[in-house]
């Protein structure tokens, strides 16, 4: 691995995926190339069912590729099996959905802890204050989802994303089911929190306004990555 | 460390949001079903092996025709049971009239251990119960032998070289059952009393009995001390083997508890089975998005196996608290049944129904819990993935295991056990394949009906796996309604009818032959029993078993006390041309004609005991004759009946010309018993023997019986209902998302409504018609085959399960998705997203 694969948190070469649905086989994303740097934000577009989801969901290992190399913080995926994945992403790696994802039973402040104790993290209470704090949230650590509005959803839902401090966040969506400008306050949120942990941030999204304050935007058309702007 | 925190922390959350609710109330009623039977059934059964005591006076006695070594005693008493000796032998009485043949009993002060004895001072007067037999210096008689020594009460009575006084007549003696037939009448007189008569020496033909009773587990560690080193001239008896018509009612008493507790597992069983895929489904999303987060497979999986292990621990727990307190109402209920004081429950009920509510919930549970270790983390980025379908194959043997393994276990019967399994596994795939042909044909119904109907088949069409779950849920829950009438209704009381209450109180026996017409003619005459014929007195030849096909029958050669002291006893052997109402022939054919070769028909129990199987060759020794032929048919005789009945049955040919006595067996009321002295002078030499103490006992049984399988059947009814509301529980999910897309699209309420109801209604009817035929079929089959009981149809079940059902399940589903229908669509979409 040379100095400059050092810095690459994710990268994929030649990766393809293919499926075989109904109508006979479909190529969803075609040998695309790609690296994401330590500490960069990239912002993936383009239109529904382009592919970005899939990049994505190959990017964080959540999905295996069909053809291609993916790596994530130096480890080569598709070596790896799910369990081998999982652990990777263990601590290293965040998630923000579009619909949150926060489990409805527990409280934000039990969102939040889940991820730090499933990493074994000694201080996850401590961080988890933290974590809520940072996203102003602490008065409703102990509400319950159904009780919070679907901005401070994804506020718990970036507060347990970045509590393990992972050295890259995967974001899908992250504004897609918020008004304008909770919309917003969300994107001050992430970006925010980016710079103050250093972590990349490759987010898949339809707003432009979010896609502008990355440091790189890609486009996805018919599964391929036609720009690397 | 952190997996225990993670999952009670889970678990805390999952109850407070009220995910498992249903689940640990079917799991809660589960494990209440078996400890409550299982705490009462223990309570009752040490009772009624006690009553059954009372058949020997005692819990456990060795008999001997030699004095018993006193080591037997001293062990008993070292373990702190109570002992009691008596000495039973035949003597002479001489009375005024001259000497009379007698059984004599010898007690001592502790004799009777179990039961009570009844004396009354004079012919007509009222009886008493005694704690003790007679002082020394007295003689207790039977009311006969001082009619046929023409003595009164008080008549000094010659015993040996003793003269004692016949203090008081002896109307009962517990231990007297095996002793029925013994046509000499009986006498007691107190051991101390025996050396003065010089009538037992060394060399006496006598029966030396140890009577041993006290804490059953301590009685049954003396048995088992004892047991093993025993020579083989020392028999054990207990109360269980004591007369067959009690223990027939015991057993059947038993069998009723037995399925009442199994069909509430296998109907809450079905309730778990739903709830436990709801709730594993609904843990979809959590595992998907944990799997994002970097949760190991090991790690998740061991966090939902200690979450389930726990919340089974828990639930089982509150189970077996609250089948404590429904043993305990239920013996608060019976407490004026028994004659004797319950005994403690031991503790082994809630070590069964904490293993009971871990098998059930992991049999259910487990299959699809690990197919959430498939759950693909890309699942939480698009929920299109839908969750994996698992294996279905995984799914059916974890229940089938688990269920297998719960009904053998409480089956106690292996043979019961494995047909109720093939029934259960049976009725499971037909029942599946016929909802999804009924569900296909709904579907194919819909194209053909318009509106709200279209919309409530094509509703059942559209989701055959979830429509063969409710409908088979429903199903089940209204088939445990209707085995519950159907039992209640029909088999109790058949039960019960089995002993009317004009069952036979007296037997009448030594009948000589050239009486047996007179006699009956006396019965008839006297409206004792208006249909005695002839027939219905049955001849009765004493034989003893020598031979069975090339083999000599010696007591020796069986190792069961029972088989032993058959072999070495006399039968009762009889003939006959028609079968009796109540014996049914289970193997082989009766005999048609009264010309029909020499044969012999043998009790199905009498023929296990000894060996005897369909074909060999028996012979018995009759008056000094080896009479031999092939056993051609095996009988189940219902000995709770109280009719006269045979263990071996011959042909007339093989038998009609031997000298015998004839039997029968006559009803009196309590306001006819003045015919008694009037036939007693009429047929001197017939013994009557009054039954009425035994036949009372055994009716206690059997109302017990009843009372208690009710009570139980409250449990299968609770979980039916739990059952049925998880049906519909079932689809309310994937429901939610429809009606508001419906709604959204313009689908008014009163047009949902109606839809649904048409849905639930059609389900019910499926449902309760499928119910109907498994009831009458399961009904059969327990009446048939298991009970020994005439089973009749009942039109009833068909109006309840096909009519009642459709209703309760459309009324019942209309209203819990009713909520569903009110919402704002809006809502439902938005929480959808």
């Amino acid at each position: 691995m040379s100095g400059r694969d050092l810095l690459s948190i994710s990268k994929a070469v030649g990766l393809g995926k293919h499926v075989n649905g109904p109508a006979g086989g479909l190529t969803i994303l075609e040998r695309l190339d790609l690296e994401i740097q330590a500490g960069e934000a990239v912002a993936i577009l383009g239109a529904s069912g382009s592919g970005k989801s899939t990049l994505l969901g190959l990017l964080a290992g959540l999905d295996s590729a069909s053809i291609g190399e993916v790596w994530l913080c130096g480890h080569r995926l598709d070596a790896l099996d799910e369990d081998g994945r999982a652990a990777l992403r263990n601590g290293r790696v965040g998630f923000v959905f579009q619909n949150f994802q926060l489990l409805p039973t527990l409280t934000a402040r039990e969102n939040v802890l889940l991820p730090l104790e499933l990493s074994g993290i000694r201080d996850a209470a401590s961080r988890a204050d933290e974590a809520l704090e940072q996203v102003g949230l602490t008065q409703r650590a102990s509400h319950y989802p159904r009780q919070l509005s679907g901005g401070e959803q994804q506020r718990v839902a970036i507060a347990r994303a970045y509590a393990p401090r992972p050295v890259v966040l995967f974001a899908d969506e992250p504004t897609g089911n918020l008004d304008q400008v909770t919309g917003e306050h969300i994107i001050d949120l992430l970006l925010d929190l980016r710079a103050q942990s250093g972590a990349a941030l490759v987010l898949v999204t339809h707003d432009p306004r979010l896609a502008e304050r990355c440091d790189r935007r890609l486009y996805m058309r018919a599964g391929r990555l036609e720009t690397d702007a | 460390m952190r997996i225990w925190r993670i999952t009670l922390r889970l678990l805390g959350q999952d109850w407070r949001s009220g995910e498992l609710y249903l689940l640990a109330a079917a799991l809660i009623l589960t494990v209440a079903a078996i400890t409550a039977v299982g705490f009462f059934a223990d309570r009752v059964e040490t009772a009624m092996a006690r009553q059954g005591g009372e058949l020997i006076a005692a819990d456990l006695a060795l008999e001997s025709a030699t004095p018993l070594p006193a080591e037997y005693r001293e062990r008993a008493e070292r373990l702190g049971l109570a002992t009691a000796e008596i000495i039973e032998f035949r003597t002479i009485v001489m009375g005024s009239d001259g000497p009379q043949l007698v059984q004599a009993k010898a007690v001592d002060s502790a004799y009777p251990l179990r039961g009570r004895l009844k004396v009354s001072d004079g012919f007509a007067t009222p009886e008493r119960e005694m704690d003790a037999g007679p002082d020394s210096g007295e003689l207790w008689v039977e009311s006969r032998l001082l009619r046929l020594l023409g003595g009164e009460p008080g008549a000094l009575l010659g015993l040996g070289e003793s003269r004692l006084p016949a203090r008081a007549i002896l109307t009962y003696e517990p231990d007297r059952a095996g002793a029925l037939f013994a046509q000499a009448p009986r006498v007691m007189l107190n051991r101390s009393d025996l050396t003065a008569t010089g009538l037992i020496g060394p060399a006496s033909r006598a029966e030396h009995r140890l009577l041993v009773a006290g804490d059953a587990a301590v009685v049954e560690r003396f048995k088992r001390v004892i047991g093993p080193g025993l020579p083989v001239n020392i028999r054990l008896l207990d109360g269980a083997g004591g007369r067959p018509e009690l223990a027939s009612a015991v057993e059947r008493a038993s069998r009723f508890l037995h399925l009442a507790t199994l069909s509430t597992l296998l109907v809450a069983g079905a309730a778990i089975a739903l709830a436990s895929r709801r709730f594993v489904e609904r843990q979809t999303d959590a595992v998907a998005v944990m799997r994002c987060l970097g949760a190991p497979n090991h790690v998740l999986m061991r966090v939902f196996m200690l979450r389930l292990v726990l919340f089974g621990l828990i639930a089982s727990l509150f189970g077996c608290l609250l089948g404590w307190l429904g043993q305990l109402g239920l013996t608060r209920l019976l407490a004026d049944w028994f004659t004797l004081d319950l005994p403690s429950p031991s503790l082994a009920p809630i070590l069964i129904g904490l293993a009971t509510g871990l098998v059930a919930l992991l049999g259910f549970a487990l299959p699809p819990l690990l197919q959430l270790a498939q759950i693909s983390p890309l699942r939480a980025l698009r929920r299109d993935l839908g969750a994996p379908r698992g294996s279905a194959v995984l799914t059916v043997l974890g229940a089938g295991a688990a269920m297998a393994l719960l009904i053998l276990w409480q089956a106690q019967d292996l043979q019961l056990a494995w047909k109720l399994i093939l029934g259960v596994a049976g009725a499971v795939a037909s029942l599946v394949i016929t909802v999804l042909l009924l569900v296909r044909l709904a579907g194919g119904m819909a194209g053909r009906v318009r509106g709200v109907w279209r919309l409530g088949l094509a509703a059942l069409a559209r989701r055959p796996a979830g429509a063969v779950l409710q409908i088979a849920g429903l199903g089940i829950g209204i088939l445990a309604l209707l085995l519950l009438t159907l039992v209640r209704v029909d088999l109790l009381r058949s039960w019960q009818e089995s002993l009317p209450a004009g069952a036979p109180n007296h037997f009448l026996i030594n009948i000589q032959p050239q009486d047996v017409e007179p006699l009956a003619n006396f019965l008839r005459d006297s409206g004792l029993r208006a249909d005695t014929d002839d027939a219905a007195i049955y001849p009765m030849i004493r034989g003893r078993l020598v031979r069975i096909n090339d083999r000599a029958v010696e007591p020796s050669d069986f190792a069961d006390p029972r088989a032993e002291r058959l072999a070495s006893r006399e039968f009762n052997l009889s003939h006959g041309l028609a079968l009796q109402d109540d014996n049914r022939i289970l193997d082989g054919a009766w005999w048609s004609s009264a010309d029909a070769p020499a044969q012999f028909s043998v009790e199905e129990g009498i023929a296990e005991t000894l060996g005897i199987g369909l074909g060999d060759e028996i012979a018995f020794l009759v008056s000094g004759r080896e009479i031999a032929a092939p056993v051609t048919s095996l009988r189940a005789v219902q000995w709770d009946s109280f009719n006269v009945n045979f263990f071996v049955i011959a042909s007339p040919v093989l038998l009609g010309r031997e000298p015998a006595t004839y039997i029968t067996s006559v009803y009196i009321a309590d306001e006819r018993e003045a015919l008694i002295p009037e036939l007693v002078r009429r047929f001197p030499s017939v013994t009557l023997l009054d039954v009425d103490a035994l036949l009372t006992q055994v009716r206690q049984v059997v109302d017990r019986g009843v009372l208690a399988v009710e009570y139980v059947f409250l449990f299968t009814l609770a979980a039916g209902l739990l059952v049925m509301y998880a049906g519909i529980q079932a689809s309310l999910e994937e429901r939610r998302l429809e009606h508001g897309i419906l709604r959204t699209l313009g689908t008014g309420r009163r047009a949902l409504l109606t839809s649904l109801a048409v849905e639930f209604t059609a389900a019910g009817i499926l449902a309760g018609a499928l119910a109907s035929v498994f009831a009458q079929l399961t009904g059969w089959l327990l009446a048939e085959q298991l009970f020994g009981l005439t089973f009749q149809l009942n039109p009833l079940i068909w109006v309840i399960g096909v009519l009642g059902s459709g209703v309760l399940i459309g009324v019942a589903g209309t209203l819990a998705t009713y909520p569903l229908v009110v919402r704002p669509p809006l809502r439902t979409l938005r929480e959808a997203a």
